[in-house]
């Protein structure tokens, strides 16, 4: 099981995205994608889960051509939770979790009734999310941070062996983006997320990817990533870096901008 | 927000393992026992609704004299009224019901547009310039009418799929270019009626953008059965795909569905389908668009169970409008768009209702 990417690149209307990244993501641990906000965390993403085919290059899934496998096979390795799914469908909790078994559906039984294995995948992945008893809640009564938890349920009862997150803290409150990386953390596969933020990334990821106008510029543990340099030049802030006692870096930041001799901020 | 126990240490709910989803689905075997049951009843009791008095019992007779079984046949009469005007009528009436209330709802799935319709995609105008092209511009010995009314249909839709372009990337350019090409149909509608404008065209154009089912005939039932039968098998195979849609495109594809490919045979299907109804009926308003909705309130939104229960509540409610349309006023007829309105928007907003309070 692996997942690696040669020379990807991908452009839109001429502009260039993703500008030829090479990158190998470590099994079984949670891998945090970083960047600005237009470096190009969600195309790429999009281009590791297949959703988008690179202009050039290839993604490797065990070795073998992602664009050439059949979407199906694809559904049943890779599952992916959107940034935005808020949507008003009317579902329940449990409707949305068994779209996750879809990919191992063929044929007419597919349709015409639940299959007891799958009503029980859906109520382990419920279960490991933390949602146990959730079945019979309609979608459209659920909070942000319920949606997001139902998503990774439907996601995980695709049984993937990689889990693609596109900012999955959104909109979520301290609490819940806290339960939500320790879930990921936790997770039997293994996970790619993009984050907004450096210190939770530190916190939670075992392994960290930054991106720069669509280049991969570092990868490797907290530590070795979220350094002094890598801030300034990729975000723009000046940052005093720290080490925790558990040996993840901990980051405090002040703009460039403000940064003027005069500035309480630049006497530290 | 109200803060929630963390993920671990939420308590166990009340299902346990097995029997979610079964409240709701039992409701939903129920609703759809409830439908084939009160469908052929209605069936029945439409067809001796009329001027000339008829029970339910000669009504079975007729049936069942022409099924060959050994009964005495009604007078001559009497059969005719049964077998040859009122029996076509009444099963048309359910079979395009049905047929449109499919349509509309796996249209509204696809583009996640809660106001899409079966003529979404330049259908019912497509079908009125077909209609009205035939019979004004002297087409009418080559062609019957209601070929002419396909043949437009077919044509408009191909030149929705022309604008929005092969890919369909985007929803929001099929629903654009059902709009454009609708208004460009209407209009060359207008012009030839305009141009070589008569009473009878006039007559023409209003009967297909209202809908009637007075022209019903047993060809016509088993043309609209073949297109109503047809739709929902194809649809209703492809339900989960149609479920993925509820999240996008790039969500279906996440789950092993070819959204193009799904979109493609999906909207050529609806699209075929509703041009054959409409060819027989005229464009029914709010069936399409109104019986998908009330469906989905009580059953959910899972297209394996919804679009069975379009098929028979779509059929029950406009077999039960245009047996009202030719009743209430008689002997003047209404048209039947006129009360699918009529009846359909209190019984929607009864469902609405209902529901909301029950959240």
């Amino acid at each position: 099981m692996s997942l690696d990417a040669h020379d990807l690149t991908w452009s839109a209307n001429g502009t260039p995205i993703i500008d030829g990244i090479t990158l190998s993501i470590p099994q079984g641990r949670l891998t945090g994608l970083l960047g600005p906000n237009g470096s190009g965390k969600s195309t790429l993403l999009r281009l590791l889960a297949g959703l988008l085919r690179p202009r050039t290059g290839t993604v490797l899934l065990d070795g073998r051509r992602l664009s050439a496998l059949p979407r199906r096979e694809v559904a049943r390795r890779l599952a992916v939770v959107a940034q935005e799914t808020s949507t008003d469908v009317d579902m329940t909790v449990t409707d949305v979790v068994l779209l996750g078994r879809i990919p191992y559906r063929t044929g007419l039984a597919r349709v015409s009734r639940d299959d007891p294995d799958d009503v029980l995948e859906a109520e382990k992945a419920l279960t490991w999310c933390g949602l146990a008893g959730w079945g019979e809640r309609r979608w459209s009564t659920l909070s942000g941070g319920e949606r997001q938890r139902v998503n990774i349920a439907r996601a995980l009862a695709q049984r993937p062996t990689e889990l693609l997150l596109d900012e999955p803290t959104n909109h979520l409150d301290i609490h819940h983006q806290l339960d939500l990386l320790r879930m990921l953390a936790d997770a039997p596969t293994t996970v790619i997320a993009s984050l907004h933020d450096l210190n939770l990334a530190a916190q939670y990821c075992d392994h960290l990817l930054l991106m720069e106008s669509g280049r991969l510029v570092a990868s490797g543990p907290p530590a070795q990533v979220l350094t002094e340099q890598w801030m300034e030049r990729v975000y723009r802030v000046r940052a005093t870096v720290s080490m925790l006692p558990d040996g993840r870096p901990h980051l405090r930041y002040t703009s460039l901008d403000a940064a003027s001799p005069a500035s309480p901020a630049a006497t530290r | 927000m109200i803060s929630h126990a963390p993920p671990r240490t939420t308590g166990p709910g009340p299902a346990a393992p097995g029997t979610a989803g079964r409240g709701r689905r039992s409701g939903a075997v129920w609703l759809g026992g409830a439908g084939l049951l009160v469908l052929p009843m209605s069936v029945a009791f439409a067809v001796t609704v009329g001027a000339a008095g008829l029970s339910i019992g000669e009504v079975f007779r007729s049936v069942a004299a022409h099924l060959g079984l050994p009964v005495t046949s009604l007078p001559p009469l009497q059969d005719a009224i049964v077998w040859e005007l009122r029996l076509p009528r009444v099963l048309l009436a359910a079979l395009v019901g049905g047929g449109l209330a499919v349509c509309g709802a796996v249209l509204q799935a696809l583009t996640r547009n809660p106001l899409a319709d079966p003529y979404l995609l330049g259908i019912s105008s497509g079908a009125s310039t077909g209609a009205v092209a035939v019979l004004i511009l002297g087409l009418g010995s080559a062609a019957p009418l209601t070929t002419g009314a396909f043949a437009g249909s077919v044509v408009a839709f191909c030149c929705v799929l022309a604008l929005a372009g092969a890919g369909m990337t985007s929803s929001v350019r099929v629903v654009l270019a059902g709009v454009a090409v609708s208004q460009l149909f209407s209009a060359v509608t207008s012009l030839i009626v305009i141009w070589a404008g008569d009473a009878q065209s006039t007559r023409s154009v209003t009967f297909w953008l209202l809908g009637s089912l007075a022209s019903a005939s047993w060809g016509g039932a088993a043309l609209c059965a073949a297109a109503a039968g047809i739709a929902l098998a194809l649809c209703w195979a492809a339900a989960p795909a149609l479920d993925a849609f509820a999240f996008g495109r790039e969500a279906a594809a996440s789950l092993g569905v070819s959204p193009a490919r799904t979109q493609l045979t999906l909207l050529v299907t609806t699209a075929l389908s509703t041009s054959a109804l409409v060819a027989a009926s005229g464009a029914i308003g709010f069936v399409g668009l109104i019986v998908p909705h009330a469906v989905r309130f009580v059953v959910g939104s899972r297209h394996r169970i919804l679009l069975p229960a379009c098929a028979v509540y779509g059929a029950i409610f406009l077999l039960w409008a245009d047996t009202a349309a030719r009743a209430l006023f008689a002997p003047r007829e209404i048209p039947v768009g006129v009360l699918t309105a009529l009846i359909g928007v209190p019984v929607f907003a009864a469902v609405m209702r209902r529901r909301s309070t029950a959240r």
